[in-house]
């Protein structure tokens, strides 16, 4: 077809119409599906971070964003009949071997670690991506440790943490992450 | 109806786009560090690859030629953008797998190379058929190169353990092992298509 000023841009401006109305149309549609699989994400990160606690609030409704050096993480407190009986902290650190990782912790009110959900992660497969079922291997578990008396360092860096199999990078931002909900989950029990 | 089978089949072996076209080399490098990955990424791209070629053989009387191009990529990046807010709304878990390389689909140039090459020159149903045998030939192409390396440095395949971990090198894993698989699928693929 021969191109001329007139065909040119009555042919994009009808292909960007489409395609913006198209898109437009598909975002509506799925907005509220991609609001509920969050929401249902972090909702079951929450009840597998606090195994064997009862509680009977919503902590997704009682998110509350703690301050500590300057990073913002979000804790989710778990009550029964409104007293304290464990947090889920989702934590975060960009220095990642790929960057960014969320990871949520479940602490009990004395700031022991009682199980972790990773969220979000772009760490290299076969590798740092197994921080999901490396640490709570019973080898290498940080379930059940002490969040305020444990050293949660790699054992390369003097810690009590033995770092994935050719991971530390990933090890250590999962560590440092962990350390932080650690901080969080402990200034927002003694806020209570 | 024969030349329609070859058509399909042209995509899948003598025209396969990763081992003997060889576009689209990025996504085919990021994202086949294991089988399941790459078979996820050959599939999705699979899905444009066939709303595109359809779109663009049904609108190629109607664009000028000077403006192809951007009126082609225009088409894709609305499926892709499409596909990505359904993937994000139904397949959560896949998504975040596949993370940046869902909207690096727009750039793969087999995409646009079908397009371009085939559906601005043949008709909706051939364009279709073309679509299903590059995105096959594409999909056939990752998920081997995603097994054969989660093979060699993990030990699994699909997540199923074949030998133990610690015996796999995990260079296969990373971005050089990447590099060697290839290397080495495509000197194999080129070796059978000529012993035929």
């Amino acid at each position: 077809m021969k191109s001329t000023l007139v065909n040119m841009v009555l042919s994009l401006g009808v292909i960007t119409v489409v395609a913006a109305s198209a898109l437009a149309g598909v975002y509506t549609l799925t907005k509220e599906p991609i609001a509920q699989a969050k929401a249902q994400k972090q909702q079951d990160a929450i009840g597998e971070v606090l195994p064997g606690i009862e509680f009977n609030n919503n902590p997704a409704a009682e998110a509350t964003e703690v301050e500590i050096n300057g990073e913002t993480v979000t804790v989710f407190p778990a009550r029964k009949d409104g007293e304290l009986v464990g947090t889920a902290v989702e934590s975060h650190d960009n220095n990642g071997f790929s960057g960014l990782i969320t990871v949520m912790y479940g602490f009990d009110p004395a700031g022991v670690i009682t199980g972790y959900a990773v969220m979000q992660h772009a760490e290299t497969p076969g590798l740092g991506s197994k921080m999901g079922e490396w640490f709570c291997d019973p080898a290498h578990s940080i379930i059940g440790l002490d969040s305020n008396t444990s050293n949660l360092t790699v054992s390369k860096d003097g810690g009590d943490i033995d770092a994935i199999t050719a991971a530390t990078i990933s090890s250590r931002a999962f560590l440092r992450s962990l350390t932080l909900a650690g901080q969080a989950s402990q200034q927002f029990a003694t806020q209570q | 109806m024969n030349d329609k089978l070859k058509i399909l089949f042209n995509g899948i072996i003598a025209e396969n786009p990763t081992f003997v076209l060889m576009l689209g080399m990025c996504p085919t490098l990021g994202t086949t560090g294991s089988a399941i990955n790459g078979m996820s990424m050959g599939l999705a791209t699979m899905a444009v690859l066939i709303c595109s070629n359809v779109v663009i053989s049904l609108i190629k009387n109607f664009v000028p030629a000077k403006v192809r191009i951007p009126a082609y990529i225009v088409v894709i990046a609305a499926f892709v953008s499409v596909l990505q807010l359904v993937m994000e709304a139904y397949v959560p878990s896949l998504y975040a797998t596949l993370g940046i390389f869902i909207p690096l689909i727009v750039v793969n140039c087999i995409v646009l190379g079908r397009a371009e090459a085939f559906a601005s020159r043949h008709g909706v149903f051939d364009s279709c058929l073309d679509g299903i045998g590059i995105g096959l030939g594409f999909t056939i192409a990752l998920t081997l190169l995603g097994a054969v390396r989660e093979f060699l440095g993990t030990g699994k395949i699909f997540d199923a353990t074949i030998y133990p971990e610690q015996f796999g090198s995990l260079v296969f894993v990373l971005a050089p092992g990447a590099f060697i698989a290839l290397g080495l699928l495509i000197a194999l693929f080129t070796k059978m298509r000529e012993a035929k």
